[in-house]
């Protein structure tokens, strides 16, 4: 919303002391963001004046077409210009800069040789006086509209400073120059005239019958103002200073019917629509568009109708849609002299509802989505007949209403509580007048609150609460911290995933966050299945490209290492946290409980129980070389034991327990994964990815990838150490013969089993697999210790024994001999 | 036995020592003059002949003449070992600015390290941090807050739907729905954050992204003012961007708070936006249950990547969102 200063003058009394800055913050202060404070005319100065164009000489021979203009300036001689404008005519109006005139830019105006010609001056566009960024030609005037001579400095007020301000959806009374200056004498305390005050007792004469005013159904408005005029001569012009202030609101001036439309719009808010009476078959009725489907609006595109749209009816046909856009049809002409100016109070949301529906955000529907003040139908729709008839030959004809402004509900407010609310006293009498300054009625007695007609964000006393603060300035609000409770710590999953995201980060892995979505392909791809590959797609994508919610951190992963190969990069690793979504469970309809109460615990529970479970996992991709080679030598590829022991790191963090299996698992290659396994549960798999996927994304053979399920881990216990044993230790070697099927785990639980329970540790400290005959040889280390007493030779060889005796059981294992 | 070149002997072997330049010219001469063979050895072989009388008086001086000289070979050896040890310290000195390090650099993603350091700043102070699906139900998401189902937000222009759209499940718009559970599930007090990723249907562009990061705080309590709001964020902000930080409440709406205010924070010559405040509407507290005749509550939202590209001068929204290892690196763990 725009707002000049020389405008907002005229409601509110601005001393002259008072710098645009001032006003601009005490904008800001309460509520409007000013987003910009456009200086007008800065920079320029005179001579500038009105000249009539007598004579267009063509000069062709340049690259662009220039004309050497002669003007009637008022004065005694033809005065000369060179221009390369050239839309203008003989007989136009323009403005001319005289010698000695400085334009915004340091441009200093003289008369000077160019072009072959002596030019005397400079025939100005808007841009070139610093008046917005038109620049579709020079300013041209007819005659009548400007005095040939006349300090067009002064004519056309160029001198001006607009407040240009974002206007909250809950203000939309202030986006008015009516509202915006009852802002500002509110905020800086300064004497407001409302300009309804002028309005409220203004009638006309009823000099015949015009059209009649109908709403059909109490939902779609509350108030409907008809004014018919008739007489009207379509070339009456728009005064400049109307046309002024317009062009400052950054509208454009179209033609005196249209503009008076606009510019009580602006002034006080409310939109009013203009039709051509001569087009109206009977009398005029706001309905909905029912079985209608077709309407052509004035910007002449032809609308599909909804039935639930809001449209403004004649007794045959729609002819506008209502507070959105006229209709062509209906659209004031060059030969209309009967008009009827429309004035509604609509129910907003019809309007917001036509206006999404229609992709159509006009001044208007801007307007009455947010609500505007019902009283102002009236007075609005009188002050443009007014406007009207002094500007040109109307004559007002009759006025119809239909519906009455329904007052607002009035708020009980205990002054104490705006204090209690807010942190510090302000007394009851502070306290109405602040709410009085914002057009409030204050029953002091019993504060009792009414609000203003334009305020039907008023409704609770908290919304008292925000006036009286932002008036008040909500700088004077104390700081101070509130009682605080005593304690309160992460929990132990918190704590959990910072501690491992710390570790990964100090082992040189570096974090990173990928958006979690995906699409059919890369799931394909990935070769997940069955319920790892289901999830639930997005009905708007913010691209169809990704249209489905991941279901896995590693192709991000992936997809981010790719990028950081294509950039560079060539040895690293990363890792990301983060929820998946897999489609666990059907989607039911929406729970949506009543609202102003606490929903039944039951119907909590089964909301609760419609939001799928979302599984938190930390994943990480180890791409090429475990470090950088460098003159301390050669480094080593990254191997699927890396990311195994990556897994086994973060569940031992956890302090878990896992044993491990491999399996056949997306994305990884089937023969090198493996999957870790805590409490009977598979909360991990690591291994090399597959092939296939390495090819596919281009990443460096053998890249390996580890993924843990966070939200799977068991909670940690609390620990119960056994006693550290000071006894001296007992080692023995064992090298065992085993099938190449047989895994290391296997034989290490053997002898777990078998050496009892004083194995203190087992190491595999040697894997042969040359011995052929499919069989590879593992070389065991068993540490064994007593907690009472050093133990003795034959003590450890029987438990040695007992050892081997369980692995050759159970695993078919015999000694090595060799 | 002639003990009268005792004397001799005994410097003798000093001198040797003395004059040995290394351990080796030391060997030599501690068998010269403490070996077997040497003068003193012999002289204490012979004593075996001696009277009684002779030997111990013989025995006494050349056991002093012994202890004299193991003491000086002693020295001696200590300093040719210590001048021994020092050049060979001084043989095997090193390049010790070579580049050694090899192994890959790691780091925190700068978002989490914000989130770490904003959960710390507040559990000091004894907020909770809770956490909630990103996925949500539509009515936590908006109707518990008063956002009524024609709000502009819930558009598809605004917000992501999941199919089928009639379920109401949302990829949540902001942190809020995990204050809505909270209050659904505790008694009041509650003081508590909610940082997590929340979902717009935005373009990624320099300061835009579809996905993107927020922290909001809610306290309800006996007693809780605008006051209480303003010192939290005071603090808050100071915690954030140092102690020069000023802060600016400005009046402002949103549904789920009145009054509602935005926090301006004058930073580094300038008012920027840091986020969103205000007193919980007291329609939000009753649709969670709570007392309002009782209680009353404030809450604050800002957005992370917003915090973080203000305090650490980050132009653009792509370098967070991208990966680029040469980014995250640079925040090593954020201590």
């Amino acid at each position: 919303m725009r707002a000049p200063l020389s405008w907002l003058h005229e409601f509110v009394e601005i001393p002259s002391t008072l710098t645009s800055s001032d006003i601009a913050e005490a904008l800001i202060r309460v509520g409007f963001e000013v987003e910009d404070v456009i200086e007008e005319g800065l920079g320029l100065t005179g001579p500038l004046t009105f000249g009539k164009v007598l004579t267009i000489e063509e000069i062709t021979e340049f690259k662009k077409p220039i004309r050497y203009v002669g003007l009637d300036c008022g004065e005694k001689e033809t005065r000369y210009v060179i221009c390369g404008a050239t839309n203008f005519v003989l007989g136009d109006l323009v403005v001319v800069a005289l010698p000695g005139a400085i334009l915004p830019g340091d441009f200093t105006i003289a008369a000077r040789e160019t072009y072959g010609k002596t030019s005397n001056g400079m025939i100005c566009s808007a841009r070139e006086l610093g008046l917005g960024e038109d620049h579709s030609g020079i300013m041209t005037f007819a005659e009548g509209d400007v005095e040939i001579g006349s300090d067009a400095l002064v004519f056309l007020d160029i001198y001006d400073t607009i407040f240009d301000i974002a206007v909250n959806p809950d203000r939309g009374y202030a986006l008015s120059i009516r509202g915006v200056a009852r802002e500002i004498a509110g905020a800086l305390n300064l004497t407001f005239t409302d300009p309804v005050d002028a309005l409220r007792d203004v009638t006309f004469e009823e000099t015949g019958k015009g059209v009649s005013a109908k709403i059909a159904a109490p939902d779609l408005a509350s108030v409907f103002y008809l004014r018919t005029l008739s007489h009207f001569d379509a070339s009456a012009k728009t005064p400049m200073w109307m046309r002024r202030r317009i062009e400052k609101m950054g509208m454009r001036s179209i033609s005196l019917v249209v503009d008076v439309t606009n510019y009580v719009m602006l002034e006080l808010g409310q939109p009013l629509h203009a039709f051509d009476k001569a087009k109206i078959v009977g009398g005029l009725t706001i309905a909905r568009a029912g079985k209608t489907t077709k309407f052509t609006t004035l910007d002449n595109q032809i609308r599909t109708l909804d039935p639930d749209d809001l449209m403004v009816w004649d007794d045959k046909e729609p002819l506008a849609l209502a507070g959105t856009m006229g209709g062509l049809s209906s659209e004031i002409s060059e030969t209309t002299t009967d008009i009827a100016i429309e004035a509604v109070h609509f129910n907003p949301v019809c309007i917001a509802k036509n206006s999404r529906r229609h992709k159509l955000s006009s001044e208007a529907s801007r307007r009455l989505e947010r609500n505007v003040d019902q009283e102002l139908a009236q007075y609005a729709s009188a002050r443009a007949v007014q406007l009207l008839i002094s500007h040109s030959s109307a004559v007002h004809v009759s006025t119809a209403v239909d519906g009455a402004p329904t007052q607002l509900p009035s708020i009980a407010l205990d002054p104490t509580y705006i204090s209690r609310l807010l942190g510090f006293e302000i007394s009851a009498s502070s306290i109405a007048g602040v709410l009085r300054t914002i057009g409030c009625i204050v029953d002091e007695k019993s504060f009792t609150i009414t609000p203003a007609s334009w305020r039907f964000d008023l409704v609770t006393p908290a919304d008292l609460a925000e006036e009286v603060a932002r008036m008040i300035g909500y700088d004077k609000i104390p700081s101070m911290l509130p009682p605080r409770p005593i304690h309160a710590t992460l929990t132990p999953t918190q704590k959990r995933r910072r501690a491992i995201a710390s570790m990964l980060a100090a082992r040189g892995l570096a974090e990173v966050q990928t958006f979690p979505f995906t699409n059919q392909e890369t799931i394909d791809a990935m070769g997940f299945l069955g319920d790892r590959a289901s999830t639930y797609r997005i009905a708007n994508p913010m691209s169809e490209e990704v249209p489905l919610l991941r279901v896995h951190l590693v192709p991000g992963l992936i997809e981010v290492a790719a990028r950081n190969i294509s950039r560079g990069a060539k040895d690293f690793a990363i890792f990301e946290m983060g929820s998946i979504f897999r489609s666990s469970q059907k989607l039911v309809p929406a729970i949506s409980p009543q609202l102003g109460k606490r929903p039944e615990q039951k119907i909590i529970d089964e909301m609760y129980a419609s939001v799928p479970p979302q599984a938190f996992h930390v994943a990480g991709l180890l791409v090429g070389k475990t470090e950088s080679e460098d003159w301390q030598g050669k480094a080593r590829a990254y191997t699927w034991q890396d990311a195994i022991a990556y897994a086994q790191d973060i569940l031992e963090l956890c302090n878990l327990e896992w044993s491990i299996t491999r399996s056949d698992f997306a994305p990884w290659h089937p023969g090198r994964c493996a999957e870790l396994i805590v409490d009977g549960k598979a909360v991990a798999h690591a291994g090399e990815i597959h092939p296939k996927i390495i090819e596919r994304y281009g990443l460096p053979e053998r890249s390996v990838a580890f993924a843990v399920g966070l939200s799977a881990l068991p909670d940690s216990q609390i620990v119960k150490p056994t006693r550290v044993g000071t006894m001296p230790a007992a080692v023995q070697d064992v090298a065992l013969v085993v099938d190449a099927s047989v895994t290391a785990q296997e034989v290490e639980s053997a002898l777990r089993e078998g050496a009892g329970d004083l194995l203190e540790s087992v190491t595999l400290f040697d894997r042969y697999d040359k011995i052929g005959d499919g069989k590879i040889s593992l070389a065991f280390t068993l540490t064994f210790r007593a907690p009472d007493r050093t133990l003795t030779g034959a003590e450890v060889s029987a438990m040695r024994e007992s050892a081997v005796v369980c692995a050759e059981k159970a695993t078919g294992a015999f000694l090595r001999t060799n | 036995m002639n003990l009268d070149e005792i004397g001799t002997w005994v410097l003798d072997a000093n001198n040797a020592f003395s004059a040995a330049l290394d351990l080796d010219q030391l060997k030599i001469a501690r068998l010269a003059h403490s070996g077997d063979k040497s003068p003193i050895a012999l002289a204490s072989r012979g004593l075996g002949v001696l009277s009684p009388d002779e030997k111990a008086s013989a025995g006494k001086l050349i056991g002093q003449a012994k202890e004299s000289i193991t003491s000086a070979l002693a020295s001696a050896t200590a300093r040719l070992e210590a001048e021994r040890d020092k050049k060979v310290l001084l043989e095997e000195v090193v390049d010790i600015t070579l580049p050694v390090k090899r192994t890959h650099r790691g780091g925190l993603h700068p978002i989490t390290i914000i989130k770490n350091e904003i959960s710390d700043f507040f559990i000091e102070q004894g907020y909770r941090v809770e956490e909630g699906p990103e996925l949500e139900s539509g009515w936590l998401n908006f109707d518990a807050l008063n956002i009524p189902a024609d709000h502009p937000a819930r558009t598809m222009q605004d917000t992501f739907y999941i199919e089928p759209v009639d379920s109401g499940m949302v990829l949540r718009t902001q942190t809020s729905p995990v204050q809505i559970r909270s209050m659904l599930e505790n008694k009041p007090p509650i003081y508590m954050i909610c940082p997590g990723r929340t979902f717009r249907a935005d373009e990624l562009d320099a300061t835009h992204s579809p996905v993107f990061h927020q922290v909001e705080g809610l306290v309800v309590d006996k007693g809780i003012t605008m006051a209480h709001l303003k010192g939290t964020l005071d603090n808050f902000a100071q915690a954030m961007f140092g102690p020069d930080v000023t802060t600016r409440l400005r009046p402002s709406f949103f549904p789920f708070t009145e009054p509602s205010a935005e926090v301006d924070i004058y930073f580094n010559g300038r008012w920027i936006e840091w986020g969103g405040c205000g007193m919980v509407n007291e329609k939000v507290l009753a649709n969670c249950g709570i007392d309002t005749a009782v209680y009353s509550g404030f809450a604050f939202g800002m957005g992370l990547e917003r915090t973080l590209m203000v305090r650490h001068n980050i132009t653009d929204m792509h370098d967070i969102v991208e990966g680029d290892l040469r980014f995250t690196r640079q925040f090593g763990i954020g201590l």
